[in-house]
């Protein structure tokens, strides 16, 4: 989350909604260690990333959508051969990511 | 309603250490606690007991700096895995300690910096040791070694780095002297291995145990033949990270023959 401080800054003092993706747990082979963070704000854009940009599309409407509804959740990305998922890691492992809205 | 983000954020912006535990399932998801090393906490996660708890496991994994989840019960009890927490460990930058303002510093602080190490140069030498010369670090420190380490040496933890680029014997000794006395994780001496030979011998003559000689990296950096101040900023670097994190990698200092060899023909 340090690495988008400054920008997210920039975000509030605009007054933008914004939701915040954190990554709390990697399975297997994951790009990114617990802690990666990245940030979506109402109007679409984006700063920071998760994965090595295999979830991330993915990850911003999951955001936009917790921006609109404000419920807060886990989020799930694993390998894609599981139909389960739409979204997956080509690297094989499974990351878990938190998403909420940046209201506190 | 944005006093916790601005507490953190105060905190890493001043570069003091401070954890953010988030409960991520179970009752309360989204609620935190923001917890600096001396235990002072600001928020709740709900019940003062788990606040306890989770407050005393996240001055732990700050000191450790370490990240994850961890599982409690509604009170904070152990064993039980009613409400998960992510407890975030931010830490301020490791150090970068580079002693001699010579032409391999500057693209050393360079990749220092891009591996996000707070940069301080060093050397005593008030020609050389500029601002101008070295936009890029932190802090510039016109210096023998004492003072530096007189300042930084107890803050130098198993992240933090040294490296010693100077090859003067009236500098890099007194710099490994001090440098060996500090818990850092890293220290790199610069030179050939005829050079750290002599300096060797000097070593023993001021005191520095086999324990400590031990410690060092050197000649600095990994054998991969680099040549340019650039590319040996990268080999030191390289090394840095093999040394924390326990991978092999081919250092200069276990392998034999001249550290420049000719290219391979074809």
């Amino acid at each position: 989350m340090k690495e988008i401080l400054a920008d997210l800054n920039t975000w509030r003092a605009e007054g933008r909604q914004v939701a915040l993706a954190r990554v709390v747990n990697v399975e297997g082979s994951g790009p990114r260690d617990p802690g990666a963070a990245m940030a979506v704000s109402d109007n679409g854009d984006v700063i920071g990333s998760v994965s090595g940009g295999c979830v991330e599309g993915a990850v911003v409407a999951e955001a936009l959508d917790i921006l609109e509804t404000g419920e807060r959740r886990m989020v799930s990305f694993g390998y894609s051969d599981d139909e389960a998922f739409a979204v997956g890691l080509t690297c094989g492992g499974t990351i878990h990511l938190f998403i909420e809205p940046l209201d506190w | 309603m944005s006093e916790l983000y601005d507490r953190l954020r105060e905190a890493i912006v001043d570069e003091r250490p401070v954890a953010l535990a988030t409960v991520i399932e179970g009752h309360n998801a989204g609620a935190k606690l923001v917890v600096e090393p001396d235990g002072d906490i600001l928020g709740t996660l709900g019940h003062p007991e788990l606040d306890r708890i989770v407050s005393r496991d996240a001055v732990g994994e700050l000191a450790a700096g370490r990240t994850g989840v961890r599982h409690y019960g509604a009170e904070g009890q152990a064993r039980e895995t009613d409400v998960s927490v992510f407890i975030e460990s931010f830490s301020p930058p490791p150090i970068m300690l580079v002693f001699g303002a010579v032409d391999f510093t500057a693209a050393l602080a360079r990749a220092g910096k891009l591996l996000g190490f707070n940069v301080i140069v060093a050397d005593a030498r008030s020609v050389f040791a500029t601002v101008k010369r070295f936009p890029m670090a932190d802090r510039v420190m016109v210096a023998w070694p004492d003072e530096v380490f007189d300042h930084y040496g107890d803050r130098l933890g198993p992240h933090d780095a040294v490296c010693i680029l100077t090859h003067d014997p009236k500098f890099d000794v007194p710099a490994v002297q001090r440098a060996v006395a500090t818990d850092v994780g890293y220290i790199g001496v610069m030179g050939s291995r005829r050079t750290h030979a002599t300096r060797l011998e000097r070593l023993h003559e001021v005191g520095v145990d086999q324990k400590g000689i031990d410690r060092l990296m050197a000649p600095i950096g990994l054998d991969i033949g680099s040549r340019t101040p650039e590319e040996t900023a990268i080999s030191v670097c390289a090394e840095i990270i093999a040394n924390r994190t326990g991978h092999v990698a081919p250092s200069l200092r276990d392998s034999e023959g001249p550290i420049h060899r000719q290219p391979a023909e074809g």
